[in-house]
């Protein structure tokens, strides 16, 4: 700690909180009714929630936009560039256990409910007298109550994403280690390029489904293998969705002239990003499709 | 809007900004109006936001734990449909965990947390706003689905699948979505919460020189960050089950619907440490003010806290001991539950050696934290009751489990909390809370609470299920018991408010260090605290 104080910058009152409870409360609330009315007519729902993602685009740009002028006029200590990194970090911790919910559902499924499901451990009769022609394989192929479907390979696809992911990975390292250097042509090439990479991940995964639902008869509602995948994967296309974005916003502040090699939070709060995004990729890549 | 443009030209211009936060330095004012609680930055504003929320929510969920024992008071069905029923034990334990007891922890921990620490506020004072927002909004999700048709969540606070997927009312959707955003609202928190004492700390203010409260509150907003978001997957998975057709928690498509009771418990076994660390740390702050000692075993508790914190991700089956699990995993969590008994104890002995030949004497917060200690304890040893497999095989879904859960959770958490407003009113109002009314809301509240909740272990070993509407006819006397005292408690807790209105209103002035025997940096600032502390951090020795 330093001897001398730096005065810590504790904002006036903002607007912009209220406003992203505000927008919440629509979401959630649209969500909610939409998700309802998926068998009727009615469609306020789908309105309500569009409102509420509205609001809270309104809300991120507004919100960020005050944090990065009070960043520019040099309100914030190193202190305040510390509260902002660790709070990063206990947030990407959060994201973490959120996909470990659904791999643990992955693993519960694979080793313990479908092997049941066929009797094994002290589930013999279950086997018998519930479900007697069911095998118990994974990928699930064929659920108990006769659902089929087909496995997604690693091949292909799934192996090309994963290139892509983890050269993404590779260049957004080399943009900042090109700020840190502040070479300024650099950073903005490797940042364009892993953006590049970004899009080209999402749009290969939208194949991915599209080949999953016309070819494959793999959907959402085809048994536990179809559940897991399909959630896993998909939540962390909407990682992967975000964390474009969010590099989006960085690469046009780039051209902007901000972050320096002593300022840099936004940015390797992104690159933190990405490189978790990476990291949960490799985790799908190995459990949903390698083994 | 009017504000909002003035936010926005404060971005246009930052240098002003900081003009105003210097001269915010001197005059310590507070903005008027409702703008001021809706745009607030500022710690203190929020607690008392927190605050409020929570006894808000405290009475209503209190009002629907009125309507159950008023139904239960005799056996037959005599108010309320039984459907009706279930929506009051669901949105009663809903409201309670997710409105009460965790947002008047998050708003004590506002108001002491910098204080304590001598931080000139949270680390991140507008993320604090909006988490404390998002609640309101949330409970008015939750809340209005009652009155919807096919009515309100009606599948236990647990919501077990199948019963919240195949068999739940249309309205569920905005039960998981409401959930969805109560749990963002606690993690940014939490975030907050721990960011605050890892980096703003003042200089000298090291590690084992923290305020136990701080101490318990960085452990439990680890807790919250780790398991809300799991908390968030679960929903998500009743979401998918019940409006996509997933089959996670349905055997014909794979899945299981235990593996909804592991994912859930795994979430919840923490969340009860979650309802309970930062009373520890409060019981730790006021047994050693009014004993006039140090507390005894400094150090142990901080291990014990941790501890006990770890052993909470290893425990959650023991909520599911009559799933068929195998008997491996069966014993395995019956010896990790029964392990938590001693950091537990660890903590019972150090308070009650802190008092053994302290110089004590009885004001309001001290009679709760004593009857806390011995009421708690036998939640304690309740619990340790169920976690012995094959007891549990008795006791499990009973009246037994229901006495056991209150027992740790109103005299204890509550308990805690209602000690903790006591002690601290004098700092927040600036002047003293009256003493024989908080002498009455006490008496009144414990002798209350045991004849609400200590025949209702007796009910359980008889055999009663929880849940239920209707009973059988030999449960009627001590039903009629348990509901006579479940009336008087929630009478009790009006004397409570009168007790807080009239503090606000008036009262004998505060000095800056109100209690006797009171350590910690929260008495060094004037009372009531001013709207801005230590905008410059003390030095610590």
């Amino acid at each position: 700690m330093t001897t001398k104080h730096e005065p810590y910058y504790v904002p006036n009152q903002s607007a912009w909180p209220i406003i992203g409870a505000l927008g919440l409360f629509l979401i959630a609330f649209g969500a909610g009714s939409y998700v309802q009315q998926l068998r009727t007519e009615a469609s306020s729902g789908a309105y309500i929630l569009l409102a509420g993602i509205a609001v809270i685009i309104f809300m991120v740009c507004g919100w960020f936009r005050t944090v990065i002028s009070e960043s520019m006029a040099g309100l914030y200590s190193s202190q305040m560039d510390r509260s902002f990194r660790q709070g990063m970090s206990w947030f990407i911790f959060s994201e973490i256990m959120f996909f470990g919910a659904f791999f643990g559902a992955l693993f519960y499924a694979r080793m313990i409910s479908v092997p049941w499901l066929g009797g094994a451990s002290n589930n013999a009769m279950t086997h018998e007298v519930l479900w007697p022609g069911f095998q118990a394989v994974w990928p699930l192929l064929t659920t108990p109550d006769g659902t089929q479907t087909q496995a997604m390979g690693w091949g292909g696809l799934p192996l090309i994403n994963t290139i892509i992911l983890l050269t993404s990975s590779v260049t957004l390292h080399l943009a900042h280690v090109n700020l840190d250097k502040n070479k300024r042509t650099a950073l903005t090439l490797w940042l364009g390029l892993t953006i590049v990479f970004g899009i080209g991940f999402l749009s290969l995964q939208v194949k991915e489904y599209l080949h999953a639902y016309h070819e494959m008869g793999l959907t959402l509602t085809s048994g536990v293998y179809g559940n897991t995948f399909f959630l896993l994967t998909g939540f962390h296309g909407m990682h992967v969705t975000l964390g474009t974005l969010f590099l989006t916003v960085l690469f046009f502040r780039v051209l902007k002239g901000h972050f320096s090699p002593e300022k840099s939070f936004a940015f390797q709060a992104g690159s933190w990003y990405w490189h978790f995004v990476d990291v949960v990729w490799l985790c799908l890549f190995i459990f949903v499709y390698l083994l | 809007m009017n504000t909002l443009t003035r936010e926005l030209n404060s971005v246009a211009e930052p240098a002003d900004q900081t003009q105003l936060h210097e001269e915010d330095h001197h005059h310590h004012q507070a903005p008027k109006g409702i703008w001021r609680w809706l745009l607030t930055t500022n710690h203190k504003d929020i607690g008392t936001l927190y605050l409020w929320f929570s006894f808000i929510m405290f009475l209503t969920g209190g009002t629907m734990a009125m309507v159950i024992r008023a139904e239960l008071f005799q056996p037959g069905l005599q108010l309320v449909e039984p459907n009706f029923f279930n929506q009051m034990t669901t949105v009663h334990g809903l409201v309670m965990v997710f409105g009460a007891v965790m947002p008047a922890f998050t708003g004590l921990a506002n108001w002491l947390i910098p204080m304590m620490i001598g931080a000139p506020d949270m680390a991140l004072p507008r993320m604090n706003n909006w988490s404390f927002w998002i609640l309101p909004f949330a409970f008015t999700i939750l809340l209005s689905s009652l009155f919807m048709e096919g009515g309100g969540p009606n599948f236990g606070w647990t919501f077990y699948a199948p019963l919240s997927t195949s068999f739940s009312p249309d309205s569920t959707a905005l039960f998981v979505f409401s959930i969805h955003i109560m749990g963002i609202s606690s993690i940014m928190g939490a975030i907050n919460v721990i960011v605050t004492i890892v980096n703003l700390r003042a200089p000298g203010m090291n590690w084992m020189k923290l305020p136990l409260f701080v101490w318990t509150w960085l452990i439990t907003a680890f807790l919250l960050i780790a398991v809300m978001p799991v908390l968030a997957g679960a929903v998500t998975m009743v979401l998918t089950d019940k409006y996509f057709g997933t089959s996670f928690f349905e055997a014909a498509g794979g899945g299981d619907p235990v593996m909804f009771q592991h994912i859930f418990w795994f979430f919840g076994h923490p969340e009860v440490y979650i309802m309970i660390l930062p009373s520890f740390g409060i019981i730790s702050a006021i047994v050693p003010t009014f004993s006039r000692k140090k507390l005894f075993g400094y150090s142990s508790m901080v291990y014990a806290t941790a501890s006990i914190a770890i052993l909470s991700f290893l425990v959650w089956a023991h909520h599911m001991f009559t799933t068929g699990m195998p008997v491996f995993a069966e014993l395995f969590f019956m010896y990790c539950t029964m392990l938590i008994a001693v950091p537990t104890g660890v903590k019972i002995f150090n308070w009650v050696t802190t008092m053994w030949r302290g110089s004590i004497s009885f004001e309001t917060p001290m009679l709760f934290a004593v009857a806390f200690i011995i009421l708690f304890t036998i939640g304690g040893f309740s619990g340790l009751m169920l976690a012995i497999t094959p007891a549990d095989f008795q006791y499990h879904d009973t009246y037994f489990v229901v006495a056991h859960f209150h027992y740790v959770l109103v005299t204890g958490a509550i308990f805690s909390i209602m000690a903790a407003a006591y002690y601290w009113l004098p700092k927040w109002t600036g002047h003293m809370y009256d003493e024989r009314l908080g002498r009455i809301h006490f008496w009144c509240s414990v002798i209350s609470v045991n004849v609400l909740f200590f025949p209702m272990h007796f009910l359980g070993l008889a055999g009663m299920p929880r849940r239920i509407p209707d009973y059988a006819i030999q449960f009627a006397d001590v039903n009629q018991i348990v509901s006579i005292g479940g009336f008087a408690f929630g009478l009790s807790q009006l004397i409570f408010l009168a007790v807080v209105l009239k503090c606000i209103r008036g009262g004998e002035k505060a000095p800056a260090k109100p209690w006797e025997g009171a350590d910690g940096l929260e008495w060094t600032l004037p009372s009531p605290a001013p709207y801005h502390s230590f905008s410059t951090p003390p030095e610590i020795k």
